[in-house]
């Protein structure tokens, strides 16, 4: 025999847990119209397909310490920043393949963004217009690139000779990683320093591609 | 009159008597030749990672060891920026250099990448010696002297059948350094095809560096003894 008082918690505890699961069910309900309306599920605009460019890259190489001029043709924006990303992409993709002269992991994505900005100091006559560009590492290359000071100056050097090579109005370079400066890049290159475009030059042209 | 010419005569003949006894003058003293040897890394800061296993600070600190102990027998007065597993400023290694007052300042290295031996010198802009050095910059007034010793270094190296790289870098630590400084780092030995011949750890091969690095730091001694 069920005491009565017992009945009457039972009836209450029941009642309390069909409203509860109502009101959850209409929460639901109105979080996911909040996320169907947040969306925008219209069609976006087709997308467009940059024409292929030439881009010139210094490919580094560990072997004799040189940075080889080669041409590459790939399809590059119009916006010099998202040009400048591409191209440096292009430039560690090469360095992620198996058989690379200059081996060092992360490809294409281990830049995050490019800057182009005025240059610092006073106004050099020669080149009035000449800009910094902002190099933003991600932290996955940094921390997986080989160390050693031949590697990380190639690698560094590699990328200002780059960005000088098809910016010729870059004429500084600066490293962030992950969006805040670092000191070294794998415990020798100096990231605080601004680099000069200039001290990359490289070493013989290469074959075109 | 009489008292004055009297002392006169008295005091040059004691001091022609003295110069005829005085012993010949003692032949000048070589100047000091000190070697600053800084074992790059140490401490929490492990540097890269060897093929081996083996961190670089421990690499860096053996062949500093090496290279120290192949200069002593020599007669070399070495000066090291550490001689167990410590982490060391870069601005403290760069003080013990400049405190040495040394003719050559070594960083040593190692790395898995590249081949044979890398020499670096300071990326900075030769500049005029002043009596005022910028800390971060003082490499700049040692420059084209660094440039010499690195010749010195790469000439030796090649005659001891080693390949070897010369480049230019930013080098925080020796930029601080008041002395010819050369940063040396060790890769493996390999051949043509990139096939390695001698491994970081081959002993032979790092007798054969540290040797060549003795030799050409003698020969340094003796074109700054010349000098």
């Amino acid at each position: 025999m069920i005491p009565r008082h017992q009945k009457v918690i039972f009836s209450v505890l029941l009642a309390a847990s069909l409203v509860m699961a109502v009101v959850l069910w209409q929460l639901r309900d109105r979080a996911h119209q909040r996320l169907i309306a947040g969306e925008d599920s219209a069609p976006t605009n087709a997308p467009l397909v940059a024409p292929a460019e030439q881009a010139t890259l210094l490919v580094a190489n560990d072997a004799d310490n040189t940075l080889l001029a080669q041409t590459h043709s790939l399809p590059l924006p119009a916006d010099p920043g998202a040009r400048a990303r591409a191209i440096l992409g292009k430039l560690l993709d090469l360095y992620s393949t198996p058989d690379s002269s200059h081996p060092a992991p992360g490809g294409g994505n281990a830049v995050s963004q490019v800057y182009l900005l005025p240059a610092l100091g006073e106004k050099d006559p020669l080149h009035p217009d000449a800009e910094l560009a902002v190099v933003n590492l991600t932290g996955a290359f940094v921390s997986s690139h080989p160390s050693g000071l031949e590697t990380e100056t190639l690698t560094v050097l590699s990328i200002c000779g780059t960005l000088h090579a098809n910016f010729p109005r870059v004429t500084q370079v600066r490293f962030l990683v992950d969006g805040i400066e670092r000191h070294t890049l794998a415990g020798h290159a100096d990231l605080t320093r601004t680099y000069l475009a200039t001290e990359a030059v490289p070493t013989a042209e290469g074959a075109h591609q | 009159m009489r008292w004055t010419s009297w002392i006169a005569a008295v005091l040059l003949a004691a001091g022609m008597t003295a110069s005829a006894q005085a012993p010949p003058a003692p032949p000048a003293p070589q100047p000091r030749f000190v070697v600053v040897l800084d074992a790059a890394h140490g401490g929490d800061d492990y540097g890269g990672r060897l093929a081996s296993g083996q961190p670089e600070k421990a690499y860096t600190l053996t062949m500093s060891v090496r290279l120290r102990s192949q200069l002593g027998v020599r007669g070399v007065q070495v000066i090291t920026t550490r001689e167990q597993d410590t982490g060391i400023d870069l601005n403290h290694r760069a003080e013990i250099a400049n405190h040495a007052n040394a003719q050559a300042c070594i960083s040593l290295h190692a790395s898995e990448s590249g081949s044979g031996v890398h020499l670096f010198v300071s990326s900075l802009y030769p500049m005029q010696p002043s009596r005022f050095a910028p800390w971060k910059t003082a490499q700049a007034a040692w420059v084209t002297r660094s440039l010499a010793l690195a010749g010195v270094l790469n000439s030796a190296l090649l005659h001891a059948g080693v390949t070897v790289t010369l480049s230019r870098s930013s080098l925080p630590g020796v930029d601080s350094m008041a002395c010819p400084a050369v940063a040396v780092e060790m890769a493996p030995d390999r051949d043509a095809s990139l096939k390695t011949t001698a491994d970081l750890d081959n002993a032979g091969y790092q007798s054969r560096v540290a040797g060549a690095l003795a030799a050409a730091l003698l020969e340094w001694q003796t074109e700054a003894h010349a000098q």
